[in-house]
């Protein structure tokens, strides 16, 4: 065996174990799920399934439940995603300041990311509570009127996204932090020298250079958000009626509540073309920027 | 970071104090309603309006769930299976994470970061179809496998970026000291970047602790998690709020002192692969 094969075998030992493991766990899924989607599988039926080309497709884009549980998807995240953002820049430029406790409340700060959206979910939906709940209770002592939070099909998708932005703030925070850090100090300083009042530092120089830090964060976090399904299927289960069933829960109920196999293998496919357009798109949208 | 002036003047860092300290607030406030409605009893739990800070504090919940329910069962299967997806991710992540930035095989690092984006529910139909036939189902190896599929992709993403750091020249001079490719690698790369193995250990210890939408449908009465047996007592247990705010305080617990500990790392962990990817 010559050099340059011996180090082509060194790098393939190093590299195909995680990536044969992916390939074994993730695609072959994603083709088998393909071809599942021409069938008109279901688990419950006992003769075989029959071939029927882009049936389910069909069904899928012509079924008013499916673009509603779109419409509710993006609506999310989009409301998410504007509440992190603001939440997340403005925490990040405030702890780049030096401050006394800034450690101690920085780690406080970031802590939500942590917990278990289970037990977030849960405690949410104590203090979402209409009657008895704490959130309402407080909306009360500063005379504001009482919500219905996620019992009221207008209130549900909001609130879900806050319980998301309680969440995952901080990671938009942390993104803004790491590109402050890597910004020359000159820009700094420079502003100072220039005389630039601290508002117009802010909008005309630092955001931006910490755009690309902030795309960046927004897609990592769009990508999550689109696929959101641990809070909302604990707290609402695409309730009341199905006014909060982002896609994610009407796929999960088309497939194992109905085993609906078939047409639930279409929505997959396409549910995976809707991320990754959406991801593709903000990311070429980053490079033209 | 610390090094970096601020743009406006350090004068008011009283002011950036009490500003953090007020946003703060929300975030510490569910965990703090968390811990307090599990301290209270069953009637004070669901009493209006609620107490804040003054009743009569009980652990009774914790001992009802204890003693009362599987509770520590779901927790060494949890712990099963968090820890061996941890090491699995490890065995197959580091060596991948390596070669990927010891070559600058850039392709790999965006097929395989690339997978993260692919929604979760995509592979848990298939899977299920699969696992079944195979016999997969509520087995700990099963859950392993599907664990691993969020877990490797982000120890290979964190791990590049700490694996870049290491300076070439160290490479080349292990390899002249007679090292072959694998010895220098667990001898002398991977001691060097031991804090970066640390951060990915706990933070794919976190995500596979955390996980719900897998054991829900992969795994069964044997080896059910914590999150999926807090769903299942929120529908069985709807009126006791004492017992379950208990529960997720249990669940929620470790995890977070964990992130406490390893916050810097797992923080500089982020940011580093966050940037460049």
């Amino acid at each position: 065996m010559n050099a340059t094969n011996r180090i082509r075998l060194t790098k393939m030992l190093f590299i195909a174990p995680a990536s044969l493991f992916l390939f074994l766990i993730l695609i072959f899924p994603i083709l088998y799920t393909l071809f599942q989607s021409f069938y008109n599988k279901k688990l419950t039926q006992l003769t075989p399934p029959k071939f029927v080309g882009f049936d389910n497709y069909v069904r899928a884009l012509q079924n008013p439940e499916f673009w509603n549980s779109v419409q509710i998807t993006v609506t999310f995240t989009v409301l998410a995603l504007a509440m992190q953002t603001v939440l997340g820049v403005a925490l990040g430029l405030l702890y780049h300041q030096t401050f006394k406790g800034r450690g101690l409340l920085r780690t406080l700060a970031i802590m939500p990311m942590a917990a278990a959206p289970v037990s977030v979910a849960l405690i949410f939906v104590m203090m979402f509570n209409p009657t008895i709940g704490v959130l309402n209770y407080l909306l009360e002592q500063i005379g504001l009127p009482k919500s219905l939070w996620i019992y009221d099909s207008h209130s549900v998708v909001p609130s879900l996204a806050l319980v998301d932005t309680w969440q995952y703030t901080p990671i938009l925070m942390i993104m803004v932090m790491a590109g402050l850090a890597s910004l020359p100090s000159e820009v700094f300083e420079q502003a100072k020298i220039d005389g630039a009042r601290g508002w117009q530092t802010l909008w005309h120089i630092l955001l931006p250079m910490l755009r690309p830090f902030i795309v960046a964060a927004v897609v990592f976090r769009l990508n999550d958000a689109l696929k959101t399904f641990d809070t909302v299927y604990v707290m609402t289960q695409g309730g009341p009626g199905n006014s909060s069933e982002m896609l994610n829960i009407y796929l999960y109920n088309q497939a194992f509540a109905y085993f609906n196999t078939g047409y639930a293998s279409a929505i997959v496919i396409l549910f995976t073309l809707l991320v990754l357009l959406l991801v593709s798109l903000l990311i070429r949208g980053r490079r033209a920027n | 970071m610390g090094t970096v002036r601020s743009w406006k003047q350090p004068a008011k860092s009283w002011l950036m104090f009490a500003a953090a300290a007020l946003i703060s607030i929300p975030s510490l406030f569910v965990f703090y309603w968390m811990l307090i409605v599990s301290l209270k009893s069953d009637v004070d739990s669901q009493a209006y309006p609620p107490a804040f800070l003054f009743f009569e504090p009980s652990f009774k919940s914790y001992g009802d769930v204890l003693t009362e329910t599987p509770f520590v069962k779901y927790l060494i299967n949890t712990l099963i299976v968090s820890l061996g997806t941890v090491f699995a991710g490890l065995v197959l992540g580091l060596p991948a994470a390596y070669g990927i930035a010891r070559w600058k095989l850039h392709a790999w690092s965006v097929g395989i970061v690339a997978t993260r984006m692919i929604p979760g529910i995509s592979f848990l139909l298939p899977w299920y179809l699969l696992f079944r036939e195979f016999g997969l189902i509520d087995t700990y190896f099963g859950l392993i496998i599907a664990q691993l599929t969020i877990c490797l992709p982000m120890v290979i993403w964190l791990m590049i970026g700490f694996f870049e750091e290491v300076p070439a020249e160290l490479h080349d001079a292990a390899r002249i000291d007679g090292c072959t490719e694998f010895g220098s690698f667990v001898r002398i790369i991977l001691p060097l970047t031991r804090q970066g193995i640390a951060a990915s250990s706990i933070l794919s210890f976190i995500y596979a602790w955390n996980n719900f939408m897998f054991p829900i449908i992969l795994a069964g009465q044997k080896t059910r998690t914590l999150p999926a047996a807090v769903f299942s007592a929120m529908s069985f247990e709807q009126i006791n709020w004492a017992n379950l705010a208990a529960m997720a305080t249990l669940v929620t617990l470790p995890v977070l002192v964990l992130f406490g500990i390893a916050q810097k790392h797992i923080v500089a962990g982020l940011t580093s692969g966050g940037v460049k990817g």
